[in-house]
């Protein structure tokens, strides 16, 4: 009855959380740091920035940070976690029979929209969390399991600032 | 003792692959946990479905507990783990701004990376936009970098803010997490579609969430392990620094680093007021060991530049072997014993006969001068390094008999086996770093 190519459910929340508890365990316990997804993407756009105009890299003090000079901006322990994670998300995304090449979004939102949408809260979204030293995994994931009182802070701030514009833009996803 | 110091292996494969394997379990379980579905996240903003909520909160304190466990059996040092550092206005700011992006594009950055793996168009373009996102912040941070660097508050934890012990305070927050957990389910039951039977296991949720709070209060309950405890957990590379000696520096390696200026020397005291009036080091501070290890303390030295060499004295040795212990047990580097303490700088630096004269000392961690009168760091003896000058005092004409009023008057170059080797502490940055 069921047919083969049917997706396998989710898993359990609880029994998710507590398998990424303990890979930001190990990621603690081995390396000495979490788990993270924004910094490799500045890295990378530096890295990029640095083929056309290696010049204003080496004069932007935070770019040159990253990929002035000498440094190479793609040998970074973030690029390599963000290539895993890519690695990672497609092979269990196979497994599960999830990998489908879609659009996914509220019922009442073209795919133009969504799409136009998608881009512009990644911008948004990756310009705060370089404000903030660090996305949802870096920061709220990581920090907050060591404990760190500036991203229990801001943990509470995303929550606040998703909940507060959520009503307004209802449209878009129920 | 955890972490492996990867940047050793940095530029290799292996590293690449430490890093890779790390990402691949990270990526799996977003997936699994139905992360890649944007629905799934934007849910989380009108209460039908809180997955993001338990899947991060269970992360969270999965890991704090691990953490916490492994910390205090002595198997992870702490103090060489990252702990994003603390910047209240810009972290709080980005929050807000994340937030009002997470509801406009449905992912955050982690999970966008899932979403763009298992072929879903609109995760593409958010990973797209989040290029662009860095692009801009990159081009524009310049124009506001004093706020983005404002308020620095270094590594500062919940435990240090709350004046508790980690492990109650580990305790506080997997209770805050079950009561989270308990209100989303309530929440789903009210807003979420109707699912009946769709529960999962009840009984194994209940016995997760019992383990964990066993754990939290066996940690709360047995306490942060003690500075002496931690000590014997260190590797006998470590205590055979101490039968070497070679965290005890001679008073004329203190006084010949002084003279670097590339260094910053910082002498800490740790006698009673009593002695440390009588006569110290030249700027040296007045420390109680048991404040060395406070967490105020304890946090300006790891973030202190290796260049910064702090040495421990008492009149002895002991009171400064043992805050020695503690502060390494606690990760300190770059931190080193008087060797002999005050009673050998005194003989290497005598004062005149008139203001103290040598006797016996009561026990090893007495004084073994007896002083006419308090002299604090005003002789000459308390800064062998500089050249005399009429700022000192020079009582009785004391010094005159070791050579003259002319200034011609040095201290004999006291030949000294050089133990201080300023050490670089390694800590890798965090991935959002």
């Amino acid at each position: 009855m069921v047919p083969t190519s049917a997706p396998r459910p989710y898993l359990n929340p609880y029994l998710a959380g507590a398998l990424l508890g303990v890979v930001l365990f190990l990621a603690f316990f081995i390396t000495g740091g979490g788990l993270g997804a924004s910094g490799a993407l500045s890295h990378i756009q530096a890295g990029v920035e640095k083929w056309f105009a290696p010049g204003h890299v080496d004069r932007v003090a935070y770019l040159a940070d990253m990929a002035g000079g000498q440094r190479n901006s793609w040998d970074n322990s973030g690029v390599y976690m963000l290539v895993g994670t890519l690695l990672g998300g497609l092979a269990s995304g196979l497994v599960n029979r999830r990998t489908r090449l879609e659009i996914r979004k509220g019922p009442r939102v073209s795919n133009g929209a969504r799409l136009a949408l998608a881009f512009a809260g990644g911008v948004i979204m990756a310009y705060g969390a370089r404000m903030a030293r660090g996305c949802t995994s870096g920061q709220a994931l990581s920090g907050g399991a060591v404990l760190s009182v500036g991203s229990w802070a801001f943990m509470f701030a995303v929550f606040g600032g998703g909940y507060a514009v959520a009503w307004f833009l209802r449209r878009l996803w129920t | 003792m955890a972490p492996v110091d990867v940047n050793a292996l940095s530029g290799t494969v292996g590293y690449a692959l430490i890093f890779a394997a790390i990402g691949f379990g990270f990526g799996s379980v977003l997936e699994m946990a139905g992360f890649g579905d944007t629905r799934k996240l934007a849910a989380q903003f009108y209460l039908s479905e809180m997955t993001v909520l338990k899947v991060m909160f269970t992360a969270i304190v999965v890991a704090a507990v691990l953490l916490t466990l492994a910390s205090g059996l002595g198997l992870l040092d702490m103090s060489r783990v990252f702990v994003n550092p603390t910047f209240l206005p810009s972290e709080i700011l980005g929050g807000l701004i994340m937030g009002v992006g997470f509801v406009l594009g449905g992912f955050c950055p982690g999970t966008s990376l899932v979403a763009a793996a298992t072929l879903k168009v609109d995760g593409m373009l958010f990973v797209l936009g989040g290029l662009v996102g860095v692009f801009l912040f990159g081009e524009s941070v310049g124009s506001f970098e004093p706020f983005w660097l404002s308020a620095n508050l270094g590594r500062f934890t919940l435990p240090e803010w709350l004046g508790l012990s980690t492990g109650l305070t580990v305790l506080l927050v997997v209770l805050m997490a079950l009561a989270a957990f308990a209100a989303a389910e309530a929440l789903e039951r009210r807003f979420g579609p109707a699912r009946p039977g769709a529960q999962g296991r009840p009984r194994l949720a209940w016995a997760g969430a019992g383990a964990l709070l066993a754990a939290s209060l066996l940690l709360a309950f047995r306490g942060d392990p003690s500075p002496d405890q931690r000590w014997r957990w260190l590797p006998a590379a470590a205590h055979q620094e101490v039968t070497d000696r070679a965290v005890f520096a001679s008073p004329a390696e203190v006084v010949a680093l002084r003279k670097d200026t590339a260094l910053r020397v910082e002498v800490l005291d740790l006698r009673g007021e009593h002695d440390f009036n009588l006569f110290h080091v030249g700027g040296a501070r007045r420390v109680a060991p048991a404040d060395l290890v406070r967490p105020a303390a304890l946090r300006r030295f790891l973030d202190e530049p290796p260049s910064t060499i702090t040495f421990l004295t008492d009149n002895g040795e002991r009171l400064a072997l043992e805050a020695w212990k503690a502060l390494r047990s606690l990760g300190v580097a770059n931190v080193y014993v008087l060797e002999g303490g005050m009673n050998r700088w005194l003989e290497l630096y005598p004062v005149p006969d008139c203001v103290a004269t040598r006797e016996p000392p009561l026990g090893d961690d007495a004084l073994g001068y007896r002083f006419a009168f308090a002299t604090g760091d005003r002789l000459p003896s308390a800064w062998p390094e500089l050249p005399r000058s009429r700022a000192f005092q020079f009582p009785c004409g004391g010094l005159a008999s070791r050579g003259g009023e002319g200034g011609e008057f040095r201290w004999p170059d006291h030949p000294y086996k050089r133990t201080v080797k300023p050490k670089v502490r390694s800590v890798v940055k965090g991935g959002c770093g």
